[in-house]
């Protein structure tokens, strides 16, 4: 039976891997998502469901544990937060090379380098371009609430599944750390039944032998495993894109944010409608892929674009290319760790507007 | 003539496993690397576990080891097969899980990956091959390339001051309570592959025990890049490779064999 | 009086010529071809098959798997 829970989003991640029947965690420790190791360790995940959780050496080694055991087809997932991440872009890079489905969540922290401990949204660019060698994306989900913390998990593994493809949950420092109600879904069996067609089991006598590799010595063949690759992303931005419009259809300004900043938005958004002015808030859900053709849609109905990130812009770009020059589109932002307040951002919109 | 009543089927003494695929090796000729590989694979034949078996190939030569093993396998990030058959193991702790590394892999790169999983104790095989060089990308120095040996990159030979000591990664490993058996071996003769095989089965069976981490170092040659013919690239690692790099077991049944470091 | 005699079969094809079972027979059965296979190696060949005994020395250190060896006992 679902069950209403009061919890921090790390701890709502964890919890969710736990009833989605994942079989496996392997993660190291940092700031500002620990607690997702931790509760895994406090809540004895094995013994509730048989899912084994491990503490790695460091992070590389925690995403090698996730590429090994993903290569056996079980569901398999990781988290850090960004320094961590970096390190583990090697790993994601082979891992999407060799289309191993898993789950990995960054809890985004300020940067560059060891930067600060408090929420950031710098690594967009990381997350949605590949952030490893190689051309290859990653299915990537922002939840904005610990509702969707919790919710994107089982999501995260059926479209890893689905596309035999690692999928990032790009979280930040302020919904991780945050408290909210969760409604929290029913145990999911762990799978007893693993995809013989790829993965690694113990090779049957009725079966040919699985091989999970990113490796092709022959260039021609690389760039048909490649060209598979785009193929696999293109079926995704026709069928995957995710996002929420809210008060979007009168809208003649429309701020456009995901995650933490999406929640900072809907305040301001509620604010400006509260002022008589017609703003509307545009979130997209899915990052990669990012929903285009909406804003393309809203592009010509609107009258500018304001991107809210907590990074020095950087979905921007995504935006700007998606609306084809159609709109303004501008930036506003606070980073490095600052989160903007509702009344800021909505200092920016105003500004815009007058400027518009 | 006797020589057709010797060849037939009931007479056969040895033939290549069929857990060896036919594809032709992608080793250098003479290098230990292919007489390596099918000693795993019949050590696996002769165990009937192929179906029980995941193993886990490096990147360096044998970074192609799964188009010559007939089972399931892995082709890891360089350094990180250890992790990667960790985490194989954890989620399938029942089935045989082993690691096929060089020493640029497993002693360099993989340095951090390799002690931590020996110090978890973790219920895998790593199969070690140390040539004292990296072959793959043409001959440069490894961390167990030995004084004075030249390499493309310490061309006038290792000098210890300035590029440090050769590594020996397997006595250093063998010191951690979470490894079980450790051996050094080689494969340049009958008597030397027929011990490797032995060594090779203990590391195999040592998994259904669940005590701890199995790892069998194969000190091998690399003609191609040691600059020698294979015969005497054989003997050079007779002369230099194994005074340094002594044959034999450091620890067996979690037990030191030998004093070491 | 009983003699075990061997023969060996060498997949000349996939025998990369390089000499390790040549210096590993105990019997000097082994030589190399001075032929070249389709790879160009000048491959392994049986120059004394008389003297082998099957010992499985070859097959043993060969790094190509391409040696298989037979044996039988003569009265």
């Amino acid at each position: 039976m679902a069950e209403l829970k009061l919890m921090k989003g790390n701890e709502a991640i964890a919890e969710a891997a736990i009833r989605a029947g994942a079989d496996g965690y392997f993660g190291y420790p940092i700031t500002p998502q620990s607690e997702i190791l931790e509760y895994l360790m406090v809540e004895d995940a094995f013994k509730r469901t048989g899912m084994v959780v491990l503490q790695a050496e460091s992070e590389i080694a925690a995403i090698n544990m996730v590429f090994g055991a993903a290569s056996t087809g079980k569901k398999i997932l990781t988290s850090s937060s960004s320094p961590g991440v970096s390190l583990m872009q090697e790993g994601i890079s082979y891992i999407a090379g060799a289309e191993v489905p898993c789950l990995i969540v960054n809890v985004v922290r300020g940067g560059p380098g060891l930067g600060s401990i408090q929420p950031s949204q710098a690594d967009y660019f990381q997350s949605v371009k590949g952030g490893g060698h190689g051309d290859y994306r990653l299915i990537v989900l922002a939840p904005a609430s610990v509702q969707e913390m919790c919710d994107f998990v089982p999501l995260g593994f059926d479209l890893a599944f689905k596309y035999r493809i690692p999928v990032l949950m790009l979280s930040d420092g302020l919904i991780g750390q945050m408290m909210e109600k969760v409604i929290m879904f029913d145990q999911i069996p762990r799978a007893t039944q693993f995809d013989q067609s790829w993965s690694l089991t113990g090779k049957p006598a009725n079966r040919q032998r699985n091989t999970v590799t990113s490796l092709d010595m022959d260039p021609y063949g690389m760039e048909n495993h490649n060209r598979n690759l785009q193929a696999k992303y293109t079926k995704i931005e026709e069928n995957e894109v995710r996002f929420e419009a809210i008060f979007c259809d009168d809208a003649e300004f429309i701020f456009v944010a995901y995650g933490a900043s999406a929640r900072i938005c809907q305040k301001s958004t509620q604010l400006a409608r509260d002022k008589g002015l017609k703003v509307g808030l545009f979130r997209p859900i899915t990052l990669f892929p990012f929903p285009k053709k909406e804003l393309l849609a809203l592009a010509g109905k609107t009258k500018a674009f304001l991107s809210v990130e907590m990074s020095a812009g950087q979905m921007i770009e995504d935006i700007q290319i998606a609306t084809k020059g159609k709109v303004n589109v501008e930036h506003f932002g606070r980073y490095g760790g600052v989160i903007h307040s509702p009344t800021e951002v909505l200092e920016a919109m105003e500004n815009l507007i007058k400027n518009s | 003539m006797e020589f057709n009543e010797i060849i037939n089927p009931g007479n056969l003494v040895y033939k290549k496993t069929n857990l060896l695929t036919d594809k032709v090796l992608s080793y250098c000729p003479g290098c230990g690397h292919g007489t390596a590989n099918r000693l795993v694979m019949e050590v696996i034949d002769e165990m009937k576990i192929q179906s029980e078996t995941i193993g886990v190939a490096s990147v360096g030569c044998s970074v192609l080891a799964y188009e010559f093993m007939d089972i399931d396998m892995v082709g890891a990030p360089h350094g990180r097969a250890p992790a990667l058959a960790t985490g194989i193991k954890r989620v399938y702790p029942d089935k045989f899980v082993f690691t096929y590394q060089g020493d640029g892999d497993l002693a360099a790169i993989g340095t951090s990956e390799t002690i931590h999983a020996c110090n978890r104790g973790e219920n895998i095989t790593i199969i070690f091959i140390n040539n004292g060089i990296y072959g793959m990308t043409g001959g440069q120095m490894a961390p167990t390339s030995l004084e004075g040996m030249k390499t493309s990159t310490s061309p006038y030979g290792r000098d210890i001051e300035s590029m440090g000591h050769p590594l020996k990664i397997t006595e250093l490993v063998s010191q951690l309570d979470g490894v079980y058996y450790v051996s050094r071996q080689a494969v340049h003769t009958p008597s030397a592959a027929r011990k490797a095989k032995k060594a090779i089965r203990i590391a195999f069976e040592n998994q259904k025990l669940k005590k701890g981490l199995s790892l069998v170092e194969i000190v091998s040659s690399c003609n191609s890049n040691w600059k020698l013919s294979p015969v005497k690239a054989n003997e050079w690692m007779e002369e230099n490779m194994f005074p340094f790099y002594p044959l034999g077991d450091i620890k067996v049944d979690g037990v030191a064999v030998k004093k070491v470091l | 009086m009983a003699r075990v005699r061997g023969a060996i079969v060498i997949d000349v094809e996939r025998c990369k010529g390089c000499g390790v079972c040549v210096a590993n027979c105990p019997s000097h059965v082994i030589g190399l071809e001075h032929a070249v296979n389709s790879k160009g190696y000048h491959f392994s060949h049986v120059e004394n098959p008389e003297e082998c005994t099957g010992c499985t020395n070859c097959a043993t250190v060969c790094p190509d798997a391409v040696i298989t060896v037979y044996r039988k006992k003569f009265d």
